[in-house]
């Protein structure tokens, strides 16, 4: 009798354990990616702000500055590299906020997956909603601003390389503010300092590129960055989402 | 249905000496409970009184001041997976995107906690949502956003639901089928802890597991 009841319990633990392993590492990322994106295609405004932001950024340099090819040249890798991380900026605040607010977040953080890659699933969302237009709008502002065409190739790969790591640096910044009512200003003083090294050498190696010299230790160094947030800052976004809920 | 075999030697979750510390003022000092298989734990107490912390507490979002929440005699905080896949925690805010339709949420809450591929419309038609799989969550009305979350307790294996609030804004006919849902999860051997301020009428009153939460200056 009690074996019975015994194998009746096991039968029951194998069904839970089944019900689990049916989604996988990969599945899970999928799924909230897939999530993120779909509320984003709903949500325009989540894809169009801040590339209007960057857009509107940039072509107001060439009015204000003037039309001289040789200043515009000379400023538009940083002018495109702050633009581009103050559209960031911009987006980060949702990357969070809503889930915190309609409840989803906790329902996150108390599912059987390990939180790291939830969260890195909406990072990389966040990343393809904000970051890719960027990018690929880049080298046509960058003809308004008349970059030496050296750099094309240096600014698409900067940018390719580092935005993603604005995302994944300021989803550290977000998941620490997500629980206070106003946390724009924190949030821009906390993100911005940890910005500043992606901004150095990007905007070195297009000036590099421009000279017609080698810019392969700049991009290692952004590549560097890339991958050590990439590692790190999906566990750090996790702890900080937990200490912000709790 | 499968009932899991009672354990009435192990505790299912347990709650030792927690103290809550909340804007600084003591919520609780030093509570203990013992939660079973088959036990409805009904926590009550007036607004302020934490009812809502102590919830979160038990299910991990939040950490006590002082104490320790044990499940199966192990604390949470050493097993997070294993209680985490046997758990389900409704809140007060039901985790619903409005941007996404009935369906769409139902479905992703699902396979969040393990279980892709269930029948999405069927547990939408026992919570009276037929005919609104497609609408976006936010035309709906609170009641019936609440209901999209509440639907995955039709479906859910795990043995230990923790429910705050889990009747607001739901009509009679709705309360009457949850009341039977934990009834019935007792039943199987789970276990329900719950808040609400109304009182459950199907449920026997012996069934029921009082806590109430003092408040306290």
């Amino acid at each position: 009798m009690t074996l019975k009841a015994q194998s009746a319990h096991e039968t029951v633990c194998d069904n839970n354990t089944q019900l689990s392993q049916q989604l996988s590492y990969r599945h899970a990322f999928m799924l909230v990616l897939k999530r993120d994106l779909t509320i984003a295609m709903r949500h325009k405004d989540d894809i169009i702000n801040p590339l209007l932001f960057f857009v509107i950024v940039i072509t107001l340099f060439p009015l204000g500055i003037g039309p001289e090819t040789q200043t515009l040249s000379r400023i538009a890798p940083g002018i495109i590299w702050v633009a581009a991380l103050l559209a960031t900026l911009l987006s980060l605040d949702r990357l969070f906020k809503s889930d915190h607010l309609d409840g989803s977040l906790e329902q996150m953080l108390l599912s059987p997956h390990p939180i790291f890659l939830l969260v890195l699933a909406k990072i990389f969302a966040h990343w393809l909603i904000t970051g890719l237009p960027l990018i690929l709008i880049a080298p046509l502002l960058a003809v308004l601003l008349h970059l030496d065409e050296n750099s094309y190739t240096a600014l698409m790969l900067t940018l390719l390389l580092g935005t993603p790591v604005l995302s994944l640096l300021g989803a550290v910044g977000v998941a620490l503010t997500v629980g206070i009512k106003k946390g724009g200003v924190l949030l821009s003083l906390l993100v911005l300092p940890l910005y500043i090294p992606v901004l150095i050498f990007a905007t070195s190696a297009i000036d590099t590129a421009a000279l017609g010299l080698p810019y392969s230790g700049q991009l290692a160094i952004i590549g560097a960055l890339f991958f050590g947030s990439l590692t790190l800052a999906p566990f750090a976004v996790g702890a900080a989402l937990k200490v912000s809920t709790n | 249905m499968k009932t899991l075999p009672k354990q009435t030697s192990t505790p299912l979750l347990s709650a030792v000496k927690l103290t809550c510390i909340r804007e600084e003022r003591l919520l609780f000092d030093e509570l203990s409970i013992d939660i079973h298989a088959g036990d409805i734990v009904q926590v009550e107490g007036p607004n302020g009184s934490g009812k809502t912390s102590l919830l979160r507490i038990l299910s991990g979002l939040s950490q006590p001041y002082d104490g320790q929440v044990h499940y199966k005699n192990q604390a949470i905080n050493r097993c997070r997976e294993e209680y985490q896949q046997n758990l389900l925690y409704f809140g007060h805010l039901a985790g619903v995107k409005g941007e996404m339709t009935a369906e769409e949420n139902l479905d992703f809450n699902l396979a969040l906690h393990g279980n892709k591929n269930a029948d999405t419309l069927a547990y939408l038609a026992k919570v009276n949502l037929s005919g609104f799989e497609d609408s976006l969550a936010s035309h709906l009305s609170a009641g019936q956003h609440r209901r999209i979350a509440l639907a995955r307790l039709y479906q859910s294996h795990a043995p230990i639901w923790i429910l705050d609030e889990p009747f607001t804004a739901i009509d009679k006919q709705g309360v009457a089928s949850l009341e039977q849902l934990f009834a019935q999860q007792a039943e199987r051997g789970g276990c329900v802890i719950l808040t609400t301020h109304q009182d459950l009428i199907s449920i026997k009153p012996e069934q029921i597991k009082k806590i109430t939460l003092d408040y306290s200056y």
